[in-house]
């Protein structure tokens, strides 16, 4: 086993009206561990990551964070313990510069000068120093998406939630975001929702599979991938 | 790139501005300096609300309802110190403190931008017709004796320390005009700090202005209480520039006033809503001298023309052209263009003055 607990759930459920969308999860994370979670649409990852990152407050069971029941936290206060959010949708500054997105995040921790530099070095692991200046909601959406992973780098978190990093980019882009996720691995925790099986070969460590709500498997990439029950939920009920 | 530019017209402005405030009183005669105190206590209470609408994305329909009770505070503290040298503070804190607990009602418990709207103006309207119910001798506020429908006589501003010493309308407009301009920069330098340009950040995103970790509900409470706060100092030039208060600044027009200037001048700008606040005062101004048109029904027809054609406003739009214009000039074309250029930024320069 690698280091300590850094994020633990505790039977997390997530009801909505009659609906069980996340039912009596328990879930742990070590230190600079990534882990991916994957199951089909209608699952309940995405639930699951909203509680953890406090977009939602679950119905029952606890989110614990470095020892920190953050059940009722808001999301910045989260964010405020150090850790890196990136949403599904492209949540970006859409009508300010890459350089301002940037910013904002570097500066929430740091002081002016290291904000600075911070910004600097960043645009250079995301590879957007040339359109520095340019207004977000003009770029490409593989780039907004990189806009987005920049503001989780700039922050220095030391625990990292990302969910669909890799949705609609192109070949290229998604194989330098696995480079970018595996160089955040070195100094941070990561837990990465994802649907595109070959990115999640590219990054994996240890998948979680989610099935109706609750853990279906959770082991290497490959014994997953072998999995008969995991086909079967993936690919639906063979007709024999 | 931009930050130079903008400089250069913050300058500009600045000279504007101080050269109207010094040459003003010596060409113009008396009574349009008296008038002119009141336009500059109006571009301060639209000053205000480009602040917090334009950088904060707050749409507040009842602004004036914080310029109606820093008038009303200023009065009533005045009366009751003797003097409006504390009266001035006291009328800017309370303002600002009404503001801060009304946004801490509104923000913390979440209410969407159109209830937002429909709750300032509100609290406006119930200022209103609170204010006009005030008329008996019962209603009033240590000496300050409330007056109802008619309202109050405001005491005129007086030298810092002495009572007596009462300023003359001239010297009204020179307080009345710096403090617009140190109230300009105060919000150019408040958008540019740490605190604006994470109130920026939340009017383009508040979810993610939350996921990097700032309280979006603490900086929009805080926005709201500085807007607050500096509608509260129009309200007391107001006071001044027309010198009595009546519960009409909390009615629907006053309202409804506000936001017009806002969208006319152009929203995320500071010096739109200046110029749109003074414009549309000297047309309803000259409107008022003939009796062929109503002055609202011009005032309705700008509004609509300004949300169907110009809907980002004068300033915006004149920037946005000017940009396109230089973008189009392109490398080729650089040199050869370059001197005609200059033309629309003259009539930029006018717009200012």
């Amino acid at each position: 086993m690698k280091g300590e607990i850094v994020v633990e759930t505790r039977g997390l459920s997530m009801h909505f009206g009659g609906v069980v969308a996340v039912d009596q999860v328990d879930f742990t994370l070590r230190e600079k561990e990534l882990r991916c979670l994957i199951g089909p649409n209608g699952a309940g990852k995405s639930t699951f990551f909203k509680c953890l990152t406090g977009q939602l407050k679950p119905t029952f069971g606890d989110v614990v964070i470095r020892d920190l029941n953050v059940n009722h936290a808001h999301s910045h206060e989260i964010a405020g313990l150090g850790v890196g959010i990136k949403t599904q949708v492209p949540n970006v500054f859409e009508g300010l510069t890459v350089q301002e997105n940037i910013w904002l995040a570097a500066r929430r921790f740091h002081p002016a000068a290291r904000a600075r530099s911070l910004v600097e070095e960043t645009l250079d692991r995301i590879r957007l120093t040339d359109i520095r200046r340019e207004v977000v909601n003009e770029i490409s959406h593989g780039q907004r998406q990189w806009v987005e992973l920049g503001m989780v780098i700039a922050a220095e978190p030391w625990l990292v939630l990302l969910d669909e990093p890799a949705a609609g980019m192109t070949h290229e882009e998604v194989q330098l975001t696995a480079e970018l996720i595996r160089e955040i691995n070195k100094t941070a925790s990561l837990i990465v929702v994802e649907h595109d099986m070959q990115f999640i070969r590219m990054i994996a460590d240890k998948v979680t599979v989610f099935h109706r709500g609750s853990i279906l498997i959770e082991d290497t990439m490959d014994v997953v991938a072998a999995d008969p029950m995991v086909r079967e939920v993936y690919l639906g009920h063979r007709n024999k | 790139m931009n930050r130079t530019r903008e400089n250069s017209w913050l300058i500009l402005i600045a000279i504007v501005g101080v050269v109207f405030l010094i040459g003003a009183p010596q060409v113009l005669e008396l009574f349009t300096i008296i008038n002119l105190t009141t336009a500059i206590a109006m571009a301060l209470l639209a000053l205000s609300l480009g602040l917090i609408w334009g950088f904060g994305g707050i749409l507040c329909f009842g602004q004036s309802t914080f310029f109606g009770i820093g008038a009303y505070a200023y009065v009533i503290s005045a009366i009751n110190f003797g003097g409006t040298s504390w009266a001035i503070v006291v009328a800017i804190l309370v303002a600002a403190a009404f503001a801060a607990v009304l946004g801490y009602f509104m923000f913390y418990g979440r209410v969407s931008d159109v209830y937002l709207g429909v709750i300032t103006l509100t609290v406006s309207l119930i200022f209103y017709n609170l204010m006009r119910r005030t008329s008996g001798p019962e209603y009033k506020i240590g000496d300050a004796q409330l007056g109802g429908f008619n309202g109050m006589n405001a005491p005129p501003l007086n030298v810092p320390g002495d009572a007596s010493w009462i300023l003359f309308p001239e010297d009204v407009f020179y307080v009345a005009m710096a403090a617009l301009i140190i109230g300009y920069f105060l919000c150019v330098w408040l958008i540019r700090s740490h605190f604006g340009r994470v109130a920026v950040a939340i009017r383009e995103n508040e979810l993610r202005a939350e996921l990097v970790g700032y309280d979006v509900r603490l900086h929009k409470l805080i926005l709201f209480a500085i807007g607050g706060g500096l509608a509260g100092a129009a309200g007391v030039l107001f006071a001044n520039g027309v010198g009595r208060i009546t519960p009409d600044v909390f009615n629907l027009y006053n309202a409804a006033l506000t936001i017009i200037w806002v969208i006319v001048g152009g929203r995320g700008t500071l010096i739109g809503p200046i110029l749109g606040a003074f414009g549309l005062f000297y047309l309803i101004g000259s409107l008022g001298q003939q009796s062929s048109i109503n002055n609202n029904l011009v005032l309705g027809v700008i509004l609509v023309v300004f949300v169907l054609l110009g809907p980002k406003g004068i300033v915006p739009s004149i920037i946005d052209l000017w940009d396109r214009k230089r973008g189009r000039s392109g490398a080729f074309a650089r040199q050869g263009r370059r001197r005609r250029n200059r033309s629309p930024r003259k009539v930029e320069t006018h717009h200012e003055g």
